[in-house]
């Protein structure tokens, strides 16, 4: 007689679970052993702390088929490359082919960068990761007030086309894959590639590579917009539309969660923020009157690897299955490759600790082991001195071998999703899921991901989350090894710290100078008009973005012309 | 007696948007029973002084993350100088480094704090130089 499953589902501060009653003998018999189990735990002493995970999610001290009755194995779990994705994106996975390893990277100026890209390709990295300085992320020259004492400090210098194409000098365009974190200036960064491509005579449909552009997880998280959230928004759709024709292989954008993940969020704020913005992205794009089906492929994601290992591979499956059903049944798209949450993944910047930094080496390990575990496609490893300064050639090359041997020694890649089935984690995807698409409910009462923004939501979640964590350390109810326990007094630092030198500043501003004395200035003028006019008359961006850097415009210089036609944006200030 | 509550001003200066950090030491000083004004992100050092001065502050903390420490904060130093702000205390923290921070101490600021820092040692430390302003020894 085949068992009866009947449904209960109880409200629990408007969170709702599921939970099936198996009436077949053998569950009936699982239930009394685990009541029997339960009983004789009961008289054991329990370690005094909190068994949460980082979302302050108690978990139980076992699951049991009893947790995961209710799952359905071929409608909620599946097939690895079959919807909704819960076991991974492709049918193959790492039998097919390995993530990428690809780690962020740059300093200084383009020649130093370049040389440091030399250095990882030939010591086995397969694809580039740009890492900017914080006067090109804001849309700053290097000789503007506020770039004083910041160029090339926290990532390479770039103001204009010169500087990039001795940034990519000795790289095929057509030979790597290239991803490039920078978000307010995305579109004049798609455009600087575009352009040494050309240069290097490849044409922009044979660009592989990643922009990360996500404008509204600026606003929640990472705080680098440049203009308010509308103009950025269009310029997204822009970015989408001009990708579609002329760079099919390129990913336009990536729907991060790391940032919101490092402003302090817990995980399924990280999970619930990140796909609601990736939401707000499709409705644009279809509001535009795109096809879902024609820009929703090159549609790509960004998460954070942190400490709590097992909700941090729950996190990516329950994200692979919303979206796939968001896609599929809200967003009617038709076509598999639009439901496909493709992801690349770095380990926790914000997990490392200043004291005892070796130990950095064993975080950035585990949280890798869980990205892998979860299917990502592409990884960054964390380098054990980054609490301090950007990385060392050692540090980052122990990095990069941190993802080697978990590919070649550890045998995890074997085996696609190996923790399918697990009862903890299936029960723990659910879970996630459910509180967030109770995420979902909220921020659509409230008007949406632009409203939130605008009324402080998102920013006050993570302030409160950070400080909740916070408060965890200071009462040692949460233990970070060497900073609240085993810790050692008057350490000494032992370990090569990396400097820039201030004269790359200096250099880089003469350089600047050059190219705009240089340059033919006609050329200049006209493009920039031609982009004031395109802005006003509400075109595409791209083609005038592009002829400006063409002719040698600066970053800052149309940066500048854009915050004009646009303005700028102040945000809440919440604490 | 004074029952006035310590004024902090806490704000980032530079391009650096990292906020995590000056946002729970904000939160951990405002539940300490002290005044908080926050002036967030992307601020120069001339604003900086000027807004401690506005608002009347007792400390300036500032965050910054960004490597940039060693160009802004010696200049907000020289500001607070050039305005007399003799008796307003500049504390922070972020990526700063020992040898910065003993550096920066050198040119007036009070002490800096690194990540790891509990947000009780920076309460304990600005009520412990507020006590000693009200009653210096002679």
């Amino acid at each position: 007689m085949s068992p009866t499953i009947e449904e209960t589902r109880t409200a629990n501060g408007g969170r709702v679970t599921t939970t099936a009653r198996d009436d077949s003998p053998r569950m009936k018999r699982l239930e009394e052993r685990v009541r029997a189990w339960e009983e004789r735990r009961a008289e054991q002493s329990v370690r005094d702390l909190d068994f949460t995970t980082t979302s302050s999610m108690p978990v139980a001290p076992l699951y049991t088929p009893l947790d995961t009755a209710h799952i359905d194995p071929l409608e909620d779990i599946g097939l690895p490359g079959e919807y909704p994705y819960t076991r991974g994106v492709y049918d193959s996975m790492y039998r097919t082919r390995l993530w990428t390893m690809r780690q962020f990277a740059g300093f200084a100026t383009a020649a130093e960068t370049n040389e440091r890209y030399h250095y990882l390709l030939a010591h086995g990295q397969t694809g580039l990761s740009v890492a900017f300085d914080l006067p090109t992320l804001m849309g700053y020259d290097s000789d503007h007030l506020m770039s004083e004492g910041e160029v090339g400090v926290c990532g390479v210098a770039i103001d204009s086309l010169a500087d990039m194409e001795r940034l990519f000098e000795g790289i095929p365009l057509d030979q790597v894959s290239t991803s490039m974190t920078i978000n307010g200036p995305a579109i004049l960064f798609l455009a600087l590639y575009v352009a040494v491509a050309e240069k290097q005579g490849v044409d922009s449909t044979k660009l592989r590579g990643t922009i990360q552009t996500d404008p509204l997880k600026e606003y929640i998280a990472q705080k680098e917009w440049l203009f308010p959230p509308e103009p950025h928004l269009e310029i997204v759709v822009d970015m989408m539309e001009w990708c579609t024709r002329r760079a099919p292989l390129w990913h336009p954008i990536s729907i991060s969660g790391y940032h919101i993940r490092e402003a302090g969020s817990t995980a399924v704020q990280e999970l619930a923020f990140t796909l609601a913005d990736g939401f707000t992205y499709v409705e644009r794009g279809i509001a535009a009157g795109l096809d879902v089906d024609s820009f929703a492929p090159r549609l790509s994601f960004f998460w954070n690897a942190h400490n709590d290992f097992f909700e941090e591979v729950a996190k990516y499956r329950a994200a692979r299955r919303i979206w796939a059903r968001h896609m599929k049944e809200r967003y009617g798209a038709k076509n598999p490759r639009s439901m496909l949450m493709r992801f690349h993944t770095q380990t926790a910047g914000c997990s490392l600790t200043e004291q005892q930094p070796e130990n950095n080496i064993v975080r950035t390990a585990i949280q890798a082991l869980a990205a892998v575990m979860g299917g990502t496609q592409s990884l960054h490893t964390n380098s054990m001195d980054e609490t301090f300064a950007l990385p060392t050639e050692k540090a980052v090359k122990i990095a990069l071998r941190t993802q080697q041997v978990i590919a070649y020694e550890s045998g995890v890649p074997n085996v696609i999703d190996p923790l399918g089935g697990s009862y903890f984690v299936e029960a723990l995807t659910n879970r996630m899921e459910e509180e967030a698409e109770e995420y979902f409910r909220q921020i659509e009462d409230m008007g949406g991901v632009v409203a939130g923004i605008e009324e402080g939501f998102f920013q006050r979640e993570i302030a409160e989350a950070a400080s909740r964590y916070q408060a965890e350390i200071d009462a040692k109810r949460r233990v970070i090894v060497g900073v609240n326990e085993f810790i050692e007094k008057g350490e000494a630092l032992e370990i090569p710290i990396l400097r820039i030198d201030p004269r790359y500043e200096r250099e880089q501003i003469e350089r600047l100078e050059k190219i705009r004395a240089e340059r033919d200035s006609d050329a200049y003028e006209s493009s920039m008009e031609g982009l004031r006019s395109a802005i006003r008359a509400e075109e595409n961006l791209m083609e005038p973005v592009l002829n400006a850097v063409r002719a040698y415009a600066s970053v800052g210089e149309i940066v500048e012309l854009m915050k004009g036609e646009y303005g700028t944006w102040r945000e809440p200030e919440i604490f | 007696m004074d029952e006035r509550k310590i004024r902090v001003m806490v704000g980032k200066p530079g391009l650096d948007g990292h906020d995590r950090g000056a946002k729970v030491v904000a939160a951990a000083l405002r539940d300490a029973g002290m005044e908080v004004i926050y002036t967030g992100l992307h601020q120069t050092p001339e604003k900086i002084v000027e807004t401690a001065l506005q608002e009347d502050v007792d400390v300036v903390a500032l965050s910054i993350l960004s490597g940039a420490h060693m160009t802004l904060l010696p200049r907000v130093l020289d500001l607070m100088k050039e305005n007399g702000m003799n008796d307003v205390l500049l504390t922070g923290g972020g990526i700063i480094g020992k040898e910065d921070m003993a550096e920066l101490q050198r040119m007036g600021s009070g002490r800096l704090f690194g990540p790891g820092t509990p947000t009780q040692a920076i309460v304990d430390y600005i009520h412990e130089w507020a006590g000693e302003r009200a009653a210096p020894r002679a």
